[in-house]
């Protein structure tokens, strides 16, 4: 299997930057996420990585060659595309065996391949079907199938998922991890989806407008958002983000809201001027002796949690929790936030204040 | 706005039953939603009640008189596709502006552009008035289609699954603007979905079909805490319900053949030990898939969990829901 890794990746289009100086690595065996929202140049990146675009500059190295200039065909990359390409005169077998028989594998091999990929897959019932009569989730395991039997070097997936509906969705995204932590094949994954993005991969890189925003696991980038577009992209709902205008110190633990000292991880940099006081709603709690105040506008039962929008003077804010503590709309309310979970950041150019919470990714980010 | 009421209403296309002996109740000023997979009989429902399709047998009456012999025009209904369906050769005012312009309703034209007006500011499509609809994207037009229904004033919204199309963050923004704009309105709201959240948080009362027949009719958490069945337990939570053999642990009732466990009916550290297979940090929460003899198990921990897969983990059900053998309630 494969390593890959981006150096200094750029990409334009006409007047167009759709990628501006991507560098990352994709270790060997790592189900890896491109995550954005369209227009990012998540697919761009991914279809340099195939070869299917070529890079304006910089270099894309699989096992250590260097391949960006070189046709996809000699790469020895699968690609899976969100609409799932089959022939659809052909059964469910010559549809997988297909990519074989090209190639000129014996057609005894070929036989012994499919049946392999068809019982990882749990098709084998299917393979002399026709794929014209096969459900949206058969066709995408057929879609699949194809991809794996050639034993490529990676797998590189463009929203596989896109088109299925959401209860099939989060069972596909299961089977999928599954058969890669069977596999353990590098896997390069594009969505713009971030709970599936959170939920399958091993590591994510966010990206907006062209430029990687953050790079790494899952729960450091909940946790620990390097820039407002990230805290605002991660998270359903995503993180809370109060605006306000002052000043913090080198050292200090907490943060003037609307004369109230809310709580902040130990700050590892002064800054003044307009802020964001950031913080996830599972971290906000109701306080009848906090002094900082939010009107309920709305509940909304999810079960065992419930989730409740307030007004406050320095925005909306959303909490998450159990859903058998009491909270009226239109009640006014103390807010506690958890300080020790919190990023500021500087609302001009969105970036996160370094503080004890986030010192450590950003040192090798 | 109306009550509408659904009397054992059949409808069947050629040999399939689609609403099976249907009797439902909607109040005035209720959001009830309609849950269930594809085939339940969703939109069957609703286009009987719009007069896009008739009954076989049954009755259905709105604000108190019999629609089944009138014409759609007649009952003032508006209905919400999933498909938007807008003029293309309109603009987007034009477009919200068309049912109120109808000779039946004589709004005038400062009432037609204030009702424009405060429906495109919550539909966050103000900025795209003079826009041909045709120069839209996707999530636009719906809203736009959404609009199109808001602006009227009719006995009763019909909503087929009308944020299915959109993307996540703008679905979960009109889930509270839908809700609050029904409140406001005090207007009697059947909406069609098959997602569990919009079903969960928007609804007053949800009802639950099950090929063509109504299994529970409640609020989201009445149908949440105490379902009839299996089947009913499985259409509300996340992660699903997990439905495991009853013996598999001691306390089963008499005669329960599944024992029914939803994360919080799971307690961890005491009772039997499970294998930790997968572990799935979400942000919030972390999503743990166990396997306890040979049975896969998933609930949720701590967003900070040190569980790591190959760990053991003991587990014991607390307070869980039993069913009998065809899949029904036990207490």
């Amino acid at each position: 299997m494969a390593e890959i890794r981006i150096h200094n990746l750029r990409k334009e289009f006409g007047d167009f930057t759709a990628v501006q100086s991507s560098s990352f690595k994709i270790e060997d065996g790592e189900f890896f996420m491109l995550l954005g929202p369209s227009g990012c140049g998540k697919t761009t990146t991914l279809r340099m990585i195939a070869g299917l675009e070529l890079p304006t500059s910089g270099q894309v190295y699989i096992d250590g060659d260097e391949v960006g200039q070189r046709p996809a065909s000699q790469r020895d990359i699968a690609f899976v595309f969100q609409m799932f390409a089959l022939y659809p005169h052909m059964t469910v077998r010559k549809n997988i065996s297909y990519p074989l028989v090209s190639q000129g594998m014996p057609r005894l091999q070929v036989r012994e391949k499919v049946a392999e990929v068809a019982q990882i897959l749990g098709i084998e019932g299917l393979l002399e079907r026709s794929v014209g009569g096969l459900s949206g989730g058969d066709r995408q395991r057929v879609a699949l199938g194809r991809a794996i039997v050639r034993d490529p070097k990676c797998f590189l997936m463009d929203e596989p998922l896109g088109a299925l509906d959401a209860e099939f969705r989060e069972h596909m995204a299961e089977e999928l991890r599954n058969l890669h932590d069977r596999m353990r094949a590098t896997t390069v994954y594009v969505t713009h989806d971030q709970l599936e993005a959170m939920q399958m991969g091993d590591k994510i890189v966010v990206m907006n407008h062209g430029v990687i925003e953050q790079f790494g696991h899952p729960q450091d980038i909940y946790d620990k958002p390097a820039t407002l577009f990230v805290a605002d992209f991660i998270g359903s709902p995503p993180m809370n983000l109060l605006k306000f205008h002052g000043k913090v110190e080198e050292g200090a633990t907490s943060a003037l809201l609307h004369h109230q000292a809310l709580g902040t991880p130990a700050l590892r940099e002064a800054f003044a001027g307009d802020m964001v006081y950031g913080v996830r709603p599972e971290q906000v709690r109701l306080s009848d002796s906090s002094g900082f105040r939010g009107e309920v506008v709305a509940t909304e039962y999810l079960g065992t949690t419930q989730i409740v929008t307030l007004k406050t003077h320095n925005g909306e804010v959303k909490a998450r929790f159990a859903s058998d503590q009491a909270a009226r709309a239109g009640e006014t309310v103390g807010l506690d936030f958890n300080g020790a979970t919190v990023t500021l950041f500087d609302n001009q150019s969105g970036r996160a204040l370094r503080s004890a919470l986030n010192e450590g990714v950003f040192a090798h980010g | 706005m109306a009550k509408v009421v659904l009397r054992n209403v059949t409808k069947s296309y050629g040999s399939t039953l689609a609403v099976d002996d249907l009797t439902i109740t909607i109040e005035d000023g209720a959001f009830v939603v309609l849950l269930g997979p594809t085939g339940a009989g969703k939109t069957t429902t609703l286009r009987v009640i719009s007069g896009l399709d008739r009954p076989d047998s049954g009755d259905i009456q709105i604000d108190g008189r019999s629609v089944v012999n009138e014409t759609p025009a007649q009952r003032d209904v508006a209905m919400v596709f999933q498909q938007y369906s807008l003029y293309p050769h309109m603009s987007v005012r034009d477009n919200l502006a068309f049912p109120l312009r109808s000779p039946i309703l004589k709004t005038s034209e400062a009432e037609i552009a204030r009702k424009i007006r405060d429906v495109s500011e919550v539909l966050h499509i103000a900025h795209k008035l003079d826009n041909k609809a045709t120069a839209l994207s996707g999530g636009e037009m719906q809203r736009v289609s959404i609009g199109r229904a808001l602006v009227r004033d009719p006995a009763i919204y019909l909503m087929d699954e009308p944020l299915s199309s959109l993307d996540a963050k703008l679905r979960s923004d009109l889930r509270v603007e839908l809700k609050r704009i029904q409140a406001k309105l005090g207007a009697t709201m059947l909406y069609v979905t098959h997602d569990q959240i919009e079903a969960m948080t928007m609804a007053t009362d949800v009802g639950v079909l099950d090929e063509g027949k109504l299994v529970q009719f409640g609020s989201p958490r009445e149908i949440y805490e105490n379902p009839v069945s299996l089947y009913v337990a499985g259409r509300l939570g996340l992660p699903r319900i997990n439905a495991l053999p009853a013996e598999l642990f001691a306390g089963a009732p008499a005669g329960a053949k599944t024992i029914g466990l939803r994360p919080e009916h799971i307690q961890h550290g005491e009772g039997k030990p499970s294998k930790v297979v997968r572990v799935e940090h979400l942000g919030d929460q972390t999503r743990l898939h166990l396997s306890l003899e040979g049975r896969d198990i998933v609930t949720l921990t701590d967003a900070h969990t040190e569980l790591e897969p190959g760990d053991t983990l003991a587990i014991q059900p607390r307070n869980a829901l039993y069913f009998d053998a065809t899949g029904a309630r036990i207490d």
